[in-house]
């Protein structure tokens, strides 16, 4: 399968030299993503920059854009992205974010939903589940908490591809670069905001679509259902047999559910 | 030469084999812990540190780690208290309080200066990053670790030397009221001591500091290494560093006859041992390590330095698994004494070795280091003869070798001879047998 081509872009916010994996051509579609880096361009994303012009930002501190080290908890975060979209005239931007990035995106559409035009949530963490718990990354290795995230490590190509085989010193530098970051702003509580039922209020009225593996052993469904439940109007979409990574454990089922959103 | 005695006050009642069947010490279930047995040896551990002090040895170590049968010292302070008063004469060394893992700073300079009080002031603190499991087993932030250890120092210096009240803010810590009313005896403030695996970026901390660095068992060659950056830096800063700047820690095994000796020893690598078994995922959480260490750490999966690293890369799968390497972990116990990274022996063999190790290295602190599961009888003569029959020759050999310690020259107050830093130690005296790693 022909990559659709991509490029590394640097864009200055404020001190910051932020790192932006961009591709594909038309509207702007911004993607958050999770607690262990981007893990590279996948399947999904050839497709939807058929349409779309990707967006990836790396996170401050996640190893390519250097730390920012006044950046301590989600909100901070949240407030270097509003400063990025703002400057790159963006707004409103449809994002879509995983897992961390998810929370990331919520945490925005709570400061300011009006940056945003459409919203997808994918296994994100940011709220405490009501039932269950989110898997605890940092008492994990990098490889264990990726192998323990999914349903079936050994039998899915493109996580093979994106994760498999021998870690080099590269890829363990660069996951315990994402890691140290998520712990400075993610450590207790561990990947969620406490009034985030409360404020996800704000949020009424931004077109959202949720995206959870019925499976999922990172962040239990029940985060999801409160999610759809906290934010009005919004759409969750479930995959069976699925758990923290549809974009990977069922490509297909996923690009059909974003389209269909995203129109 | 200041010379101590040093034991883990490990829980040895813990099943061997639960340690083994995660390759940890950390983590191994509670439920195989029995308060009954934990309270004996808690206090056999305390009389043998006040039996220390009857014998004459300078200094009574402690350390502090949690959630782990290997120590059950888990708030050091307590049994420093219990020290305080019930010793005579040594000085009650802390190597060291977990300062980043410790919510409340202010709080541990209070507790430090009530010890110090109550001993008539022979405290000697020291700080620690504690392990990477500490920051698992009191929730405290890994990747803050190095900015919680200096603002917290800062902090507990402040409170002992600066007249309260003041405030404190600062990026971590937030106090509106800073006055204690119970301050150390020993003025400005008791004298600080760091011990360390010889992590470069604290021994440069210690460097400019002047605080007396105390290697943990380390190997001889990177040890000596270290003490040298220690002096290299000194240099750059005006002061020549001198035996008074470093220690040693080391286990010590001393009995009756050769054999009992060894025997004796042999406990040391009970459970696998000290750092036998770390498990990165708790050993390294996110962020504690430097950007540098962790570069150093993506070749190497582990410690490389100590034997027996690399004996199995998972855990035992069934109890066959299991025993091969027990074995081989037992296995490895020659290597350890070729490397000096043990002593064992009776007084007569073993000051020789041990005047080798103050030959290559020069430090003005030693610390004797005894552990494993031995009979109390035996763990009692062992102490027993390396305070009446090794100790004194320790002390000899200190005179004669020049090795001040840090009651006898203020660190950090030798004059440069010439502008210069001269280098520590005898490398050349490093033998073949213990070039280690």
């Amino acid at each position: 399968m022909a990559e659709t081509s991509h490029k590394e872009e640097t864009f200055r916010v404020g001190e910051t030299e932020l790192r932006v994996i961009k591709g594909g051509q038309g509207k702007p579609l911004l993607v958050f993503h999770g607690e262990l880096g981007f893990p590279g361009w996948l399947q999904w994303l050839d497709v939807l920059a058929r349409k779309r012009t990707i967006w990836i930002p790396l996170h401050p501190g996640f190893g390519k854009t250097p730390m920012a080290s006044w950046i301590m908890n989600m909100r901070d975060l949240g407030a270097f992205y509003a400063r990025f979209i703002r400057e790159q005239k963006l707004a409103p931007v449809d994002v879509i974010g995983f897992s961390l990035g998810g929370w990331l995106a919520a945490e925005m559409a709570i400061a300011n939903s009006a940056q945003f035009s459409k919203m997808v949530l994918v296994g994100a963490t940011g709220l405490r589940p009501p039932s269950g718990e989110i898997m605890d990354m940092f008492t994990r290795t990098a490889r264990g908490y990726l192998n323990a995230s999914v349903i079936d490590s050994r039998n899915n190509p493109e996580f093979a591809k994106l994760f498999g085989g021998e870690q080099t010193p590269e890829q363990f530098e660069a996951w315990e670069d994402a890691r140290a970051e998520t712990a400075r702003i993610a450590w207790a509580p561990y990947m969620y905001t406490q009034s985030m039922p409360e404020l996800l209020a704000n949020v009424a009225g931004l077109p959202t679509l949720i995206l959870w593996g019925k499976q999922d052993p990172v962040v239990p469904l029940s985060a999801g259902e409160l999610y759809h439940q906290k934010i009005a109007g919004s759409k969750l979409v479930t995959f069976d047999n699925c758990g923290h990574m549809p974009e990977v454990e069922k490509p297909a089922d996923f690009i059909k559910a974003i389209e269909s959103f995203l129109g | 030469m200041h010379v101590m005695f040093f034991t883990e006050r490990a829980y040895h009642a813990v099943p061997e084999d639960e340690v083994f069947k995660i390759r940890s010490f950390f983590g191994v279930p509670n439920k195989f812990f029995d308060a009954q047995k934990g309270a004996q040896l808690l206090n056999e551990y305390i009389d043998e540190k006040i039996m220390c002090d009857e014998l004459g040895f300078d200094g009574l170590m402690l350390n502090e780690h949690h959630g782990t049968p290997f120590c059950m010292g888990a708030v050091m302070d307590v049994e420093a208290a219990v020290l305080a008063r019930a010793t005579k004469r040594a000085k009650i060394v802390l190597l060291g309080n977990p300062i980043p893992t410790v919510a409340n700073p202010l709080r541990l300079a209070e507790e430090l200066a009530m010890i110090d009080m109550i001993s008539g002031g022979r405290l000697v603190p020291g700080w620690v990053r504690g392990a990477g499991s500490e920051q698992l087993a009191n929730n405290a932030n890994p990747a803050y670790n190095r900015e919680y250890f200096d603002e917290a120092h800062d902090l507990i210096l402040a409170a002992w030397t600066r007249p309260g009240p003041f405030r404190w803010e600062g990026k971590h810590f937030h106090y509106r009221f800073v006055n204690p009313w119970v301050l150390p005896l020993q003025k400005p403030h008791p004298p600080i001591w760091i011990p360390g695996l010889i992590s470069p970026e604290t021994v440069k901390w210690c460097a400019h500091h002047r605080y007396p660095y105390v290697a943990l068992a380390t190997l001889l060659k990177p040890t000596l290494e270290m003490f040298n950056m220690y002096a290299k830096i000194a240099g750059d800063l005006g002061y020549q560093a001198g035996p008074e700047n470093f220690g040693y820690l080391q286990p010590v095994f001393c009995a009756d006859t050769e054999e009992k000796a060894e025997e004796l020893g042999k406990n040391f690598l009970f459970g696998g041992g000290f750092s036998h078994f770390a498990r990165p995922e708790w050993m390294f959480p996110p962020g504690y390590n430097s950007k540098e260490a962790t570069r150093r750490l993506a070749s190497q999966a582990a410690n490389p330095n100590l034997p027996g690293h690399g004996l199995l890369d998972h855990d035992p799968e069934n109890d066959a698994e299991l025993q091969a390497l027990k074995k081989a972990l037992y296995g490895t116990y020659p290597e350890w004494l070729r490397q000096s990274q043990m002593i064992t022996g009776t007084p007569k063999t073993i000051v020789p070795k041990l005047r080798h190790v103050l030959e290559v290295l020069r430090p003005g602190i030693f610390s004797f280091w005894l552990d494993g599961p031995a009979p109390l009888k035996d763990r009692r003569r062992c102490v027993e003869l390396l305070g009446k029959e090794v100790l004194p020759a320790m002390h000899e050999i200190g005179k004669e070798l020049g090795l001040t310690d840090p009651f006898q020259v203020k660190p950090g107050s030798r004059q440069l001879s010439n502008g210069k830093a001269e280098p520590v130690g005898r490398p050349d005296l490093i033998a073949e047998s213990t070039l280690g790693a």
